[in-house]
Parts: structure tokens; sequence; C-alpha cells
């Protein structure tokens, strides 16, 4: 097995700020709007070094879409940033007609996803938000797994032509993957192989798959770990090889088991390769106040659930 | 400025491919459409600073968006008569595989547009965005945006309304189409605005009105007072009088063809009063 190490526990948003601070500093078309969370959203950087370039719009999400949209009429790239609730729901015409019909080149970057947000509760912590935007025709739709990724998909999506969706969180999670490491949109990326399970994970799950692919393996079941940082578009390939192998999958994801990850592969699965799958992800419901790992493990989205799901999966092969 | 007759022919031929649009498909809106024909024609045959050809940037050059989509046959005329495609094309309004959607749209690549328009409320957010780009590339032309009272009582306006007064986006004419018509009535009836005036004044904005909106010389002057009233560090409104369903006597002063096509008798009717000028695509 691959050893995956942990090298200090930050949290994505944070990486979600380096990468627009790198930004401000290669790209002079990157602009960013706030709706009155830059502290949140780690946008406190581009802020101080790139002022004209920085648009605190206020607590008024709809306007904020609008203005990327037509902001990019004329060459800019907008990172607009927010929690995920507001990036999406709140705002879901605004994105659908200003952006995604429209064709704008907006960058809508959320954090705060899921019922990791914690304390909070359910009013703010969005767990339907990938379902809203994978609908979308011609969305991209990313959640990245830990600082670095995030990091690097927010230098990467400046340079994809088209709106993208860039879901992250606000709790500190394990940083595992490369510092500097490239970033392909659509790539997914194979990090253990196995032969018994296919074990397909997406945002800080990740980690949390490859504790489980441990305890597994101590089992005696071989799990294969990938990790979909795009949900959409898809990397159908790598999945359906995957499923071939080992002939059965899980998949892991802080979100509703309806619209999110674990439905787009389901679908990839049904139409190329039928394959039993089990879906650690929330069961229709909203979420409550709690810290993240007392409602992770509430709501079964930790290695131990993503364990038990395999061990059923492999069973119904 | 332009031949004044030459405007008003073409105002009058607008007038003609609105009806004739609608008709032919059964469906449309001319009555938001046929009040602001001489808007439209007053912004792009005298008022806006136009580039040859349509680039999607718009670099150079002033940019109009419209807000209330639905008034689409006035817009896509007088766009097919200033060039931007050709006039023939107003005869695939509404058609399966056409690039004159129901509402404008940017997805089917027509000349002309720069956002999808239909949903309301959504316009001046798009028009701010758009200005504060011209401000970022330091490009001095202007940014227009037409959208109707009624759709005021979207939300989003306001958050609209208020940014770009804080902001000072002073690139920024918003012409309001006061028709005092909504789908369901009047406006004061549905939902009242109250003061309009005094509502964008009060957010921080230079409001002034065109009392006759459907009087082609008053528009020119009106927008032209506009024009010079930027750069001051407001953004500017135009409060814009207009008849619904102007120039055809049976559709005028009601809300009744917000979105009704004539049938055959109506547009003969119709077109008698608007006789031929410019000539029919």
């Amino acid at each position: 097995m691959k050893k995956y190490t942990d090298t200090g526990k930050k949290d994505t948003r944070s990486g979600f700020g380096a990468g627009l601070t790198e930004l401000g500093k290669t790209n002079e078309n990157v602009v960013a709007l706030c709706a009155d969370l830059t502290g949140s959203l780690k946008m406190d950087d581009f802020k101080a070094n790139h002022p004209e370039r920085f648009f605190q719009v206020g607590i008024a999400e709809a306007n904020m879409i609008g203005m990327a949209a037509g902001m990019t009429i004329g060459g800019k790239i907008p990172f607009t940033g927010t929690f995920a609730n507001f990036s999406t729901g709140r705002v879901y015409d605004q994105i659908r007609q200003s952006v995604a019909y429209s064709g704008k080149n907006v960058k809508i970057c959320a954090s705060h996803a899921g019922v990791t947000l914690g304390e909070d509760g359910a009013t703010h912590q969005i767990l339907e938000d990938i379902g809203l935007m994978k609908m979308l025709p011609g969305m991209t739709v990313i959640n990245t797994c830990d600082y670095n990724q995030t990091k690097a998909a927010t230098i990467a999506i400046a340079k994809h032509k088209g709106p993208v969706y860039l879901r992250f969180g606000r709790p500190k999670v394990a940083n595992f993957t490369p510092e500097n490491g490239s970033f392909e949109i659509g790539k997914a990326v194979m990090l253990q192989e196995g032969k018994d399970v296919t074990i397909v994970a997406t945002g800080h799950l990740v980690w949390e798959a490859l504790l489980a692919a441990e305890t597994l393996q101590e089992q005696g079941i071989s799990a294969e770990v990938i990790n979909i940082h795009t949900i959409k578009p898809l990397d159908d390939a790598a999945i359906i090889a995957s499923a071939k192998k080992t002939g059965c999958v899980v998949t892991a994801e802080e979100h509703n088991y309806l619209g999110g990850l674990g439905e787009s592969v389901a679908r990839v699965l049904a139409s190329h390769h039928p394959t039993p799958q089990e879906f650690v992800a929330t069961q229709d419901t909203f979420g409550e106040s709690g810290t993240p790992d007392q409602l992770m493990d509430k709501y079964g989205l930790n290695a131990e659930a993503i364990v038990k799901a395999s061990n059923k999966v492999v069973g119904r092969k | 400025m332009a031949d004044i007759k030459k405007l008003e022919d073409l105002v009058i031929q607008v007038r003609r491919d609105i009806l004739r649009q609608v008709h032919k498909v059964n469906s449309g809106h001319p009555g938001g459409s046929l009040g602001c024909a001489e808007f439209f024609v007053a912004l792009y045959n005298e008022v806006m600073e136009r580039n040859d050809g349509f680039s999607m940037d718009g670099i150079g050059e002033d940019l109009f968006f419209l807000s209330n989509g639905h008034i689409s046959p006035v817009f896509y005329s007088v766009l097919a008569r200033a060039g931007y495609f050709p006039v023939e094309e107003l005869n695939t309004f509404r058609l399966l595989n056409s690039r004159l959607q129901g509402h404008p749209t940017t997805h089917e690549g027509l000349p002309g547009i720069r956002m999808a328009s239909g949903s309301l409320g959504q316009g001046i957010s798009v028009s701010i965005g758009a200005a504060e780009t011209k401000k970022l590339n330091n490009d001095p032309n202007l940014i227009y945006t037409l959208c109707g009272d009624g759709e005021l009582q979207e939300g989003q306006n306001w958050e609209a309304i208020m940014y770009a007064a804080a902001n000072h986006v002073d690139n920024l004419i918003v012409t309001v189409d006061l028709n005092g018509q909504q789908i369901d009535g009047s406006t004061d009836n549905v939902l009242a605005m109250g003061n309009l005036a005094g509502k964008f004044s009060a957010f921080g904005w230079d409001v002034l009105s065109i009392e006759k909106g459907n009087d082609l010389e008053a528009v020119i002057a009106g927008l032209k007072e506009a024009k010079s009233r930027t750069g001051n560090k407001t953004p500017v409104c135009i409060l814009l009088h207009t008849v619904m369903g102007n120039g055809v006597d049976f559709m005028m002063h009601t809300h009744a063809w917000h979105g009704k096509a004539p049938n055959d008798e109506q547009l003969k009717t119709a077109l008698e009063q608007n006789p031929e000028t410019v000539g029919d695509y």
C-alpha cells in the first residue's frame, strides 16, 4: 500500500486564499468579489495587495453573481467568494441565466460546504450544492480534498475558459497531496491501487477513504482509492476501468446522496458497467449544530462509515 | 445629428418589424416593444458610440444591456437594422433552431447580444459588472441598460442600485421603461412602487425624467442629457415615460398586449397605421 502522510491539518479555504494570492501576482485579469465574508474566505491578502481588483458587494449575493457575469465582458476573470449555501441555492437563477446560459467565465468559489461548517447549523450547511451546480449545462464542478489541492485548483481554474463551481470547506483537515502539485480538471487521481473494492471519494472524504483503505487492508480487503476532485466533467474512463477491476464501488462525499457524486458515478456505471454500489453521503436530511467530527460521525461521513459500506458492497458482489 | 425624419421613418419600420415578428409565430411581447421603439432607435442610431462589427468584449465602445428581455422584438429589429445581422433573419423569430430566441441569449451567438435576459431583475447587476471592467480597462465608454418598471419589483435590482451609488459607478445610465403596466394589470394595482424618482434619488442616483418617451426628439435630448451627467461620481437613472403599444391605437394604454400577438385582421389594421418606410424584411 502507498503511504500518505498528513503534513499538518489545514483548512481548504486557506488553500483557496493562497491560490487567489498567487493569481493576484500572476494574472492581472483576475478580479475578486466578496459578499461580506472576506476573512472567512481568506481573501484578505488579495484585497490588501490588489484593492482595485477587489469588489466588496455587501450582503447581496444575487448582485455579486450578476456583476461577476458582467465583469467578464472586457476580459476579466471574476472569482466570487461566499459560503456554499449563498453561492448556489440563494443565487441559482442568477447563475443559471447570467452565468451558465450566458456562457460567462465566472469562477464561483464556495467555502463552508456541508455539515462540517459545524456549530452554525443547518441554515448554513448546504448539502445540495453539487447537485444544483452539476445540473447546469456547461458548468464545471470541483470539490477539492485538502489545502494543497484547493490552492492548485484555484490557480488551474483561472486558465479554464467557462463557468466553474469550486467547493471547499471550513474545518482544518488532513493535508496530504503534494505541495504545488499539478491539477488537471476532469482527471481522476488514483491514490491507492486495489482489487476488491473501489472507493471513489471527493472533498475531505478522500482522506477518510485512505484511512478506510488501511483498515480494510487489515481485514483482508484490498481497496482501490480514487480522488475525484472534478465531479463534472466526470472521469468516466477511470471509474469504469476500476469498477471492471474490483467489481464493486463505494462513493463518499459530504453531500446528499441525491444529486451528488454518488449519483453521477451510478449513472456512468449503469450505462457502461453495472456494478454494485454503496453511497457514503447524507441520507436526504438537513444537518444540525455540532463540531465537525461529531457531525461526520453522526451523519456517517468518515472512515468508519466507508469501511462499513465497503464490507457491505463486497458482500453484494 | 442624423436626419430626424430618417430616424422617425426607422421608428415606424421598427414597429412594423415588431408586429410582423410576433404575428408570424403568434407569440411574443408587442406592447412593451412598441413602447420602446423610439428609445432603441435613438440609442443605437444617435447616442451610443459603437464599433463596426461585434465583439463580446466591446472594448472602446458603449455597451447596451436589455434587462427586460421579453421585449426582444424591438431589440432584434433595431440590432438588425443597425447592421448586426441580416434583417431577413427577423423571419426566424422564436422558430426552432433560430438565433432569435424568445428572449435574447448569447447562447446561439447572435451578434449584438452580450447576456441572456428574460428572467427579470438581473440586468442592472450585469451592467454594473461591465461598467467596473470598463473602469479597470481605462475604457472611457459608457454602459446603457434598459429595464421595465414592473421589473423593479425584483429585489436584486435594489442590491444593484445600492451598490452602484455606493461605489460611484458613474459610467452607467439605467433607463426605466415607465409604462405603468405589467402582466396582471397596472403596476399600481399589482404592487405599487410609489415614487421611483424619489427612491433612486434616495439611493444616491442622479435621476432625470423623459416625460415624452415616445417623442423621438425628446428621447434623444434626454439620453444626451443623461450622457452629459456621467463621470460625475454617481450613476444616472432615466425614468422614461412611455405608452405600452405605442403607435397602434388599439394596443395603447392597456396591458392586454403585453404578451399577445395580433391576429391577421389586427395585424392588417396595425400595419396600416404604420406604413412601410425603410422597407420590410
